[in-house]
């Protein structure tokens, strides 16, 4: 039997890990554009402070993705030091996206990020900037592929278990590319991160606005800034992943426990504004309800049915029970009976023999799970509903806050008053924090809301562990928050340092701290 | 599309072109970051030396990325047994390789001397210790790691990291070791001036005649010494599923020469190495760098040739249980992604080696000192 301490580990250190390296992940995808869009400017107008920009962003930008790097580094060895059973059960398709983002996507980001910070005098005006969409098209594609790999782990369509292997393979590719939870993943990811960049950006340029320094790079900025956040965080809402929800049974599951639904009602659903969940007792307490507007927003129709968490159970105790003949049958055919009668039975059977292995928690053997220990099992199917409620209202309420936020900015930035209104200068930079409060939240809804599966429907996180000891794993937990936490201090240490300095830091004599010429306005 | 079985061998060559291409590009930078300390004697020179790799190091550890990534997609097995097996000496390179990205964006970012000088150390040693615990790795895949497969295919290993230090592990990590800092000194030669290319010419010819030791001693021990290597005894089946438990292994193929007997062809790898290294010795001598430079990538293909041409087909063996050894025929994914990602790499391979060398290009030239004090902000 495996150990819950090891495998709860390993979660810990993969959520940990996976955590942190988001951390720096969503402002390299916006940066990485915002700086391509800058460079343009300056290439169609020639303006030296454009340039100034793109090198300063820059400067920012490159002290965040290093950290990126490094903390990208552990997520590619964490799947096999960490999960030696998932890469083996799944590595014939979850390996796969994640190799051509290697080829396709960490090589171009990669090389021409040198050529993007040295570049400059080597390259003409054109080649460099085709360099830095360059940059900025390898971080989208990376993400494009990983989160195909993410979407997959959601809703596993194009593969079959095979008898011979004892792993499931790939039988379909386009399914796996055209997987419509990791395409609408993909969507509401990267244009968050887009609008991780655009506060960054936003936030920082007030800073200086409210020092009344560097006003023109400053002005600039924001105003780039304001308008690319914009048409960026109303893609995020309304291309927001909720359409996703109602793929795939382990996202049905997710959507009713992020909603606390625990019955299923007549459609439209109602969207429960607030309230206090109550797992144990599978009610929510002190509700607050938005007739119509669940149905709406997760089935984008006044027809569909929310399925609620009551019913799911009773669903997914059945298809624990075949899961079990599932288990039994697959012995059978390993002891060498392949009969048809036994092919065919197991063919009939095999979809829900992920759902048996949920029981391997509590039995060896499986076929003599007991009732209790079935009901226990099905029971685990249901993520935490109450942190899943909660997490899923910050993130939603972080996103409302930003749109706010952009408007005024984009409304001010037209009207070219943003600088004679310091509230919103101060406000701009008071939300600094939140893209990354929404990012860190919404990985958890869409990661815990998976939960107990690490491939939906097909392979408990439970089975997914290396064989390792727990004593290795206390190890490299403990190292690798002491190491993040340390390289944490010094990147924050940086940025601030350079934040602050601003435009200066050049030491192109053009700027505040250097007073060697004139600002330019 | 190619059968199952050619396409299976077509893997092996391709993670073999991944691992060389990471040892020929990451190589010389992490050779260069390991020699960085003594090469360069003051924070000037030391930043010539990162200036030469700086554009370039980045990209080039993708090499190594991408080759974790394509034996996850296309060899599962070898990739869950060896990342879980090696848990601690796979954690000990991530972290030393944890503080390149930031040492080199980050070091000369602050003026303060015991910033940089704490920076350089981290970046010596995030070059040297990958540098050493892959050939360790190497010299443990020869000698038989302790995995075993359950039934349904869980791998355990059952020794810990200090047993991966054993003497002829520790001889292998020499031969890398040596190998990549040879790799990154005749580098330097080329693209640096003055006192540094001197010393990298120095640094080389030391590099050489330590790597032409140790990588003859290693290949003595294999053919006198007392390790045993391991034969396929059942057939091969290059369409069958791929499951490592359906075959038969015996041990006894002293010192895995067996392919060099029967393919005397294939002694051209380790000839290769010798003669790769003997060049770079002259090259260096000589101060023709870009010759030494190419007798250095001839050494790190060569020796990376001969490790796979020994263990062919294997890929890991298994010290405790043959059966459970890894073959390039039976740790592979199905032949539809096998198929599948063959087809990527045709595509994307030579597209990627096309702008790897336009950017080299771009970027090629001697960095001096002179050209850091210039523009000691914009450089690293």
């Amino acid at each position: 039997m495996i150990s819950e301490q090891l495998v709860d580990l390993s979660r810990l250190q993969f959520a940990m890990t996976a955590m942190y390296h988001f951390l720096f992940v969503p402002l390299t995808l916006g940066l990485a554009f915002l700086l391509a869009i800058m460079e343009s400017v300056y290439v169609m107008t020639g303006k030296q402070v454009y340039q100034d920009m793109v090198k300063f962003w820059g400067k920012l930008f490159g002290i965040n993705f290093a950290l990126g790097v490094t903390t990208g580094l552990t997520m590619e060895f964490q799947f096999g030091t960490n999960w030696a059973y998932y890469s083996h059960y799944v590595g014939d398709i979850f390996g796969a996206p994640l190799a051509i983002e290697g080829l396709m996507a960490f090589f171009l980001e990669s090389t021409f990020i040198g050529l993007f910070f040295f570049g400059w005098e080597r390259l003409s005006k054109l080649q460099h900037l085709a360099v830095t969409w360059l940059v900025a098209l390898g971080s989208n594609l990376s993400a494009l592929w990983i989160l195909i790999a993410n979407g997959w782990m959601q809703n596993p369509v194009g593969a079959e278990f095979n008898i011979d292997t004892m792993r499931m393979e790939l039988t379909d590719f386009s399914a796996l590319l055209f997987n419509p939870v990791a395409q609408v993943k993909f969507v509401h990811t990267v244009a968050a991160g887009y609008v991780t960049g655009a506060v960054f950006v936003l936030a920082i340029s007030s800073y200086y606005l409210l020092k009344r320094r560097d006003l023109g790079f400053a002005r600039r900025s924001f105003a780039i800034a304001s308008a690319f956040g914009l048409a960026s965080i109303l893609s995020v809402i309304v291309l927001g992943d909720e359409s996703g929800y109602e793929i795939g049974d382990v996202q049905k599951t997710k959507l009713a426990a992020i909603e606390a639904e625990w019955d299923t009602h007549e459609a439209p659903a109602a969207f429960t504004l607030f309230g206090l969940p109550d797992q144990q007792a599978m009610r929510t307490d002190y509700a607050i309800r938005i007739p119509y507007a669940l149905g709406l927003i997760a089935t984008r129709s006044l027809d569909g049915e929310v399925t609620g968490i009551k019913d799911l159970l009773i669903q997914h105790e059945a298809r624990i029970r075949n899961g079990m003949q599932a288990y039994a049958l697959l012995q059978q055919l390993r002891s060498g009976d392949r009969s048809p009668a036994t092919l065919q039975a197991f063919d009939a059977v095999k979809a829900d023999l992920g759902y048996g292995l949920l029981l391997k928690k509590y039995t060896e053997q499986m076929v003599d799970a007991t009732p209790e220990q079935i009901a226990q099992a099905s029971l685990d199917t249901i993520p935490d509903v109450a942190s899943l409620f909660w997490t899923f209202r910050i993130m939603v309420g972080c996103g409302v806050l930003m749109l706010a936020l952009f408007i005024c900015a984009f409304w001010a930035s037209a009207k070219r008053n943003e600088e004679h209104k310091p509230w919103l200068l101060k406000w701009a930079l008071l939300s600094l924090p939140l893209p990354w409060i929404a990012a860190q939240t919404g990985w958890y809804v869409a990661e815990h809301g998976r939960q107990p599966w690490s491939i939906g429907e097909v392979l408990p996180t439970h089975l997914s562990v290396s064989s390792v000891s727990t004593t290795d794993v206390w190890g490299s937990l403990i190292a690798l928050v002491a190491f993040y936490s340390v390289l944490l201090v010094i990147e924050m240490y940086l940025m601030i340092r350079f934040a602050r300095l601003g435009p200066s830091s050049l030491h192109t004599g053009r700027y505040h701290f250097e007073r060697t010429q004139p600002a330019i306005a | 599309m190619l059968d199952y079985e050619s396409l299976k061998l077509v893997w092996w060559i391709l993670v073999g072109v991944l691992l060389i291409g990471f040892a020929l590009t990451d190589g010389f930078d992490l050779g260069a970051a390991a020699l960085l300390p003594l090469l360069g004697r003051d924070d000037e020179e030391r930043r010539v030396i990162i200036n030469t790799i700086a554009p370039h190091w980045d990209g080039n550890q993708v090499w190594l990325i991408t080759a974790g990534g394509a034996l996850f997609a296309a060899w599962p097995l070898v990739y869950a047994a060896s990342f879980s097996g090696f848990y601690w000496a796979m954690l000990v390179v991530l972290f030393a390789l944890f503080v390149r990205p930031v040492g080199f964006d980050y070091r000369s970012k602050l003026e303060n001397t015991r910033w940089r000088q704490s920076w350089d150390w981290g970046l010596c040693i995030g070059g040297l210790v990958p540098a050493l615990v892959f050939g360790v790795a190497f010299g443990n895949l020869l000698l038989g790691v302790p995995i075993q497969f359950d039934a349904d295919l869980r791998v355990s290993y059952h020794g810990n990291f200090w047993q991966l230090l054993n003497p002829f592990g520790l001889l292998a990590g020499l031969v890398s070791l040596s190998m990549l800092c040879l790799h990154g000194a005749t580098w330097l030669g080329m693209r640096s001036e003055g006192a540094i290319a001197l010393r990298s010419r120095r640094a080389a010819r030391y590099c050489a005649v330590l790597y032409l030791a140790s990588f003859s001693a290693a290949g003595l021990w294999l053919w006198l010494g007392d390790i045993q290597g391991l034969q396929l005894v059942s057939a091969v089946d290059g369409n069958a599923a791929s499951n490592p438990l359906a075959k038969q292994v015996a041990v006894g193929n002293p010192g895995w020469l067996d392919n060099y007997s029967r393919q005397p062809l294939s002694l051209i790898a380790p000839l290769l190495g010798l003669a790769g290294a003997a060049l770079a010795w002259l090259g260096a001598s000589g101060r023709l760098f870009g010759w030494a430079f190419l007798g250095s990538s001839l050494a790190i293909i060569g020796t990376l040739c001969t490790a796979g041409f020994a263990l062919f087909p294997f890929v890991m063996p298994s010290s405790i249980d043959p059966q459970s050894s890894l073959t390039l025929w039976d740790a592979v994914s199905s032949h539809k992604t096998l198929g599948i990602m063959f087809v990527v790499a045709c595509l994307f391979v030579p597209l990627i080696l096309l702008y790897t060398l336009w950017s080299y290009a771009k970027m090629w030239g001697t960095v001096t000192t002179a050209q850091i004090r210039n523009n000691p902000h914009g450089l690293y």
